[in-house]
């Protein structure tokens, strides 16, 4: 992985610099937003429901023990804007939509598709990697803003449901409230800003780079899935260091 | 067949001395060669002799570890001939864009460099299509279609950039002799027509010596003979002939 951060780097580059025919590609930018959300809505939505409710349930209890059941509602809210929705969301379309750009992309590149577009004088870095990389780096906030609402709410749900926490609704939000400020959603947010880049440079990067047959694509998309979320856990921890002095 | 005038849309290429490596292993040896102005030239040779890496090389998607190549007399780098010259490469497998329809991939180049208005390109997609005999076909993915039908729609493709040289990369390969005639004769109807100068690297010797000027036999990297149909026919190297003339041999049934 790591001799191919030099190259990654020149794409994100060059993808950068082209930037201003963004809008010229309209079209595959809304085409490539609308297949992330219609492709990953659904899972989002389960996935944080439950990461917000087993958050509840493991910390609930613990917490009215110790007489601190008016907390419940912070910890599941900080919890989840700051780390686990745009990890976990980061993690998630790593899986479902890195895998699937490295896929395209190499086969792309295996069946001479790449070569026929430069033949063309079609920039491959334009026609291909601008709109996914525009289209993944603004979907995946909004998803993770998403993922956070649904997330408090199936926090806040447990919480009231389970016997052992039972803690009303508005308590659970009331909390939240006094806790989570904007500045912690906003922190979230930019995070998963810089993982959707992460995770469409890795993958377009591996796409552009398939050689081989069928079995070279399998490589590419493994490595684009794995590659993405080892960078993924390690910008996380330096993002964190860098947001907590702010 | 070589009848050339001084009025066709069609460039010269030059290529002298290229030499390509890949892992230590010398593909291209030393190729000179030289295509006039509308011509259209064949480089047949057998499987892994190099031609489809010369071709690469021609449309600038390798660039060569030493050597030349001249178009129009004028040294140009790899890198600048697919901006300076408009030229197409005819894939072996078609290269069509598997995520647009044909229409959409014929007018690609017209859409992307934004060189003409929708309606337009609609237009001379139609136009193109026609002209290859796949005038329905415009709405169709590229799965849908047999494999002469994309070769088709690959040449439909190349002519929309209105190309000064277009190369074909083994365009008979996988095809039925009757598909196999019908891809020669809109070669030829494209030199007819627009006077591009054309170069076809392939195996098929019924299409070399049915469309070309002048053939070219390449072995193992490197020219080993450069003629017009008639002369190379005629040529007395073994090799040549081994090729030109290799045929099955059945044992007499006892």
């Amino acid at each position: 992985m790591f001799e191919n951060i030099g190259e990654m780097i020149v794409l994100f580059g060059r993808t950068l610099l082209a930037l201003p025919l963004a809008w010229r590609q309209r079209q595959k930018i809304f085409d490539q937003f609308f297949e992330i959300g219609n492709a990953s809505l659904l899972m989002v939505c389960v996935l944080s429901f439950f990461i917000g409710a087993v958050i509840a349930l493991q910390t609930g209890p613990v917490l009215v023990e110790r007489s601190l059941a008016s907390a419940v509602g912070g910890i599941v809210g900080i919890s989840l804007a700051k780390e686990l929705a745009p990890v976990m969301m980061a993690i998630l379309i790593a899986g479902r939509i890195g895998s699937a750009m490295a896929a395209e992309i190499g086969s792309m590149r295996v069946y001479q598709e790449i070569d026929a577009l430069r033949t063309m004088n079609i920039n491959p870095i334009h026609y291909l990697v601008l709109p996914r990389l525009v289209a993944i780096a603004c979907a995946l906030p909004m998803l993770v803003i998403f993922s956070i609402l649904v997330g408090w709410f199936g926090g806040a749900l447990v919480a009231e449901a389970n016997n052992h926490i039972a803690i009303p609704f508005q308590a659970f939000f009331t909390n939240l409230r006094e806790v989570v400020k904007l500045k912690d959603v906003a922190n979230g947010v930019f995070k998963s800003f810089c993982f959707a880049l992460i995770i469409g440079v890795v993958s377009c990067h591996q796409g552009l780079m398939t050689i081989g047959g069928p079995r070279g694509i399998g490589r590419s998309v493994t490595k684009a899935v794995v590659n993405s979320i080892v960078l993924i856990v390690i910008f996380d921890y330096i993002l964190t260091r860098i947001l907590l002095q702010q | 067949m070589s009848d050339f005038t001084n009025n066709h849309s069609g460039i010269s290429v030059q290529v002298r001395g290229l030499r390509k490596s890949f892992d230590g292993q010398e593909v291209l040896k030393g190729i000179d060669f030289e295509v006039k102005a509308g011509e259209i030239f064949v480089i047949m040779g057998p499987s892994g002799s190099g031609k489809s890496v010369l071709l690469k090389h021609l449309i600038g998607l390798e660039t060569p570890d030493a050597g030349e190549i001249l178009i129009n007399g004028e040294v140009v780098q790899s890198s600048e001939i697919a901006a300076k010259y408009r030229m197409a490469l005819v894939f072996q497998s078609g290269a069509l864009l598997n995520s647009l329809t044909v229409g959409e991939n014929v007018g690609l180049y017209l859409a992307e460099h934004r060189l003409k208005s929708p309606e337009e390109i609609t237009h001379i997609v139609s136009e193109k299509l026609g002209d290859v005999g796949l005038k329905d076909a415009a709405d169709k993915m590229p799965s849908d279609l047999s494999g002469g039908m994309k070769k088709r729609a690959a040449i439909a493709r190349a002519l929309v950039i209105e190309p000064q040289l277009i190369l074909y990369d083994e365009p008979t390969s996988e095809l039925d002799p009757l598909s196999a005639v019908v891809i020669g004769e809109e070669i030829l109807k494209l030199k007819r027509r627009i006077c591009v100068t054309s170069l076809i690297v392939s195996h098929d010797r019924d299409l070399a010596f049915g469309v070309a000027d002048r053939i070219a036999v390449i072995n193992d990297g490197q020219i080993i003979t450069i003629g017009t149909p008639d002369e190379v026919k005629h040529n007395s190297d073994p090799l040549i002939q081994k090729f030109l003339h290799a045929d099955f041999k059945r044992e007499p049934q006892s």
